[in-house]
């Protein structure tokens, strides 16, 4: 087996054609184009591979080809290579079907796809929160079948862990902030108003929407990533037989983590970004940390700081019931499992702008000093 | 008499404080069909994935082809690599590729075939296996069992290796199924020659398939040789691994298929 690769050659003598060497897939690599052009010029005439050392299928097939599909009149063949051609004989008339090429109706069908793709995502996502509420009406009669260690274990995951990153980006958004309001404010003499900005700004608004997009990319991912191998591995179903609702144990204590987890970080974030913006205007406009510290509340109504908390909930509902929604759509095949892991972040970030708009609409009379 | 294909020499692996073999020699010869078999956990399937390289042992040297399998520089060792072939035990196919797809993948990656005659090779693979040619089209999440232990095996023979490594081939396949598949991996290693090493739990195919047997128990290697010779040897996993009644009967059974 170890020995060395005989070079495949074609060549004619008395006007019999003689491949010779290694006709196989290893030996041909180095001289397949120039042995193609060579079978391609070859004349109709005898063969003889009896000079042949060694044949594999694609060998056999360069040659079945240059025959054009049948054994040739006058050809001498060794025993041993027969049943090379014998199967390329058998596969000849059953050739694998072709991809029928992508016409215009084909496209119109993957127009409607898309529109039915969408209504039934709203579907599983209507049932997905009607499963939920109706085995949450279940639990309430049987306190103790509450997913409570699973929700105790999501919570440190998804809130807990995520502090570090939350603080720094927080930090530094404030800082960023401040830094550039101050630029404009000190032009106008307004100096003092960046406590104004800030605490509007960062409390009310930037808080909530900035950890849900963190939150988002970094947990709702996960989330989705860990149902849609759940999914693949026949985890989800191995629950299902055991009797075991995965609505309870697997997307509830996600949903439950969330919702208590968000509005904790959202008042951490906010926290953090807002010392980052103390740091900077002290060191930009001079504005003592004392002067910052006593103005905030009395520029910023608590109002803002309910608004908030409460925005960080319904956008953590969201986010793990868009996760889990993808998650259980997941289909057993990669492919699926990076589709819909991205579409869970796009969805629930997009979806967390909008319904952040509806609750600006909705509290523009509230909280806002006129 | 050429080198061996596989040659392992003091081959040892320690898995944390636990040592799963310690100097383990084994000579494959070419045109062998070697069955491994031991006990669970005796370390057969980590065995076969240091012979392909996926795992490099403790101790010891795995040469393939009589060449350490990481000599050379990265073309030596890719045109190594085509020689031999895996079969995993799950199919492990690409799951985003169509049965077509998965069997044209390494031929396209060899970038030696054209695409018609890729085509023809993937129609001469499948019709080798005994899938039809309409089952060219489905995803591997379509396949039955047995379906993609036959495409997976389709696809470790798309680049004409002289060395097939099968974990488990029929593990996981009903006894009529699993007879049908030991049988055509018997036909086909018989037409083009292969070598071929299997881990295996099930005598059946053990019976059927291999022309040798090496046993894999306290270690290192117990015995390897014919399966009549190694039942021969007195020894307490052996006798118990083939001489009980159950396995007699399955012993019978394969060696009469």
């Amino acid at each position: 087996m170890a020995d060395a690769i005989r070079v495949p050659e074609l060549r004619q003598t008395d006007g019999r054609l003689c491949p010779s060497g290694d006709w196989t897939l290893l030996a041909l690599g180095p001289h397949v184009a120039r042995l193609r052009r060579e079978l391609a010029a070859a004349p109709a005439a005898a063969w003889d591979l009896s000079s042949l050392t060694r044949l594999d299928s694609f060998g056999a097939l360069l040659l079945w080809r240059a025959w054009g599909g049948r054994q040739p009149a006058q050809l001498v063949l060794p025993e041993a290579f027969a049943p090379q051609f014998d199967r390329l004989a058998a596969s000849d008339g059953a050739p694998v079907p072709r991809r029928p090429p992508f016409g215009p109706v084909d496209a119109l069908a993957a127009l409607g796809a898309v529109a039915l793709g969408l209504v039934a995502h709203l579907g599983d996502f209507l049932a997905l929160i009607g499963r939920l509420t109706l085995d949450c009406l279940h639990l309430l009669l049987r306190p103790r079948h509450w997913p409570l260690k699973e929700f105790s274990a999501n919570l440190f995951k998804v809130g807990v862990k995520a502090m570090p990153v939350s603080a720094l980006v927080g930090f530094l958004i404030g800082v960023v902030l401040s830094y550039l309001s101050a630029l404009q404010l000190k032009a106008f003499g307004a100096d003092i108003f960046i406590v104004n900005i800030l605490g509007l700004g960062i409390i009310r608004e930037l808080g909530p929407v900035l950890v849900s997009v963190l939150v988002a990319g970094r947990s709702g991912s996960a989330m989705t990533a860990q149902l849609g191998v759940m999914r693949v591995t026949e985890e989800v179903d191995a629950l299902t037989v055991m009797g075991i609702s995965n609505y309870v144990r697997l997307v509830l204590p996600k949903v439950m983590a969330l919702s208590v987890a968000m509005p904790l970080l959202v008042l951490w974030t906010s926290g953090v970004a807002l010392v980052g913006g103390m740091l900077s205007a002290e060191l930009q406009l001079g504005l003592s940390y004392g002067f910052f510290i006593e103005t905030l509340p009395k520029v910023v109504p608590p109002a803002n700081l309910f608004i908030a908390l409460g925005k960080g909930a319904v956008f953590g509902v969201l986010i793990a019931l868009v996760a889990c929604h993808f998650g259980l759509r997941v289909k057993p095949n990669t492919e699926s499992l990076s589709a819909n892991t991205t579409a869970s972040v796009v969805t629930s970030i997009t979806l967390v702008i909008l319904v952040d708009a509806v609750f600006a609409i909705a509290t523009r009379s509230i909280g806002v000093p006129v | 008499m050429s080198a061996p294909v596989i040659s392992l020499r003091g081959v040892s692996t320690r898995f944390g404080s636990n040592w799963v073999h310690q100097g383990v020699d084994l000579d494959v010869p070419a045109g062998e069909v070697v069955s491994l078999v031991g006990g669970s956990g005796s370390g057969k399937t980590t065995l076969l994935r240091q012979m392909v390289g996926l795992l490099t042992p403790t101790e010891g040297e795995v040469r393939l082809f009589d060449e350490p399998l990481f000599a050379g520089n990265r073309e030596v060792q890719r045109q190594r690599r085509r020689r031999f072939a895996m079969c995993f035990q799950g199919g492990a196919l690409f799951s985003a590729f169509t049965v077509y797809e998965n069997i044209a993948f390494p031929l396209r990656e060899a970038g030696i075939a054209t695409e018609d005659e890729i085509r023809e090779l993937v129609a001469l693979k499948l019709a080798m296996v005994e899938l039809l040619p309409s089952h060219a089209a489905l995803m591997p999440a379509e396949l039955s069992g047995g379906m993609i232990k036959r495409v997976a095996l389709a696809r470790a023979l798309a680049l004409e290796p002289e060395l097939l490594l099968l974990d488990e081939p029929t593990a996981g396949l009903d006894p009529t199924r699993s007879a049908s598949f030991v049988a055509l991996i018997r036909d086909l290693q018989q037409q083009l020659g292969l070598t071929v090493v299997l881990v295996t739990h099930d005598l059946d195919t053990l019976a059927a398939l291999s022309s040798k047997v090496a046993v894999l128990a306290e270690r290192r290697i117990l015995a390897f040789d014919t399966l009549e010779a190694v039942m021969r040897i007195e020894h307490p996993f052996i006798q118990e691994f083939f001489l009980s009644e159950r396995s007699a009967r399955a012993l019978t059974r394969g060696q009469g298929a």
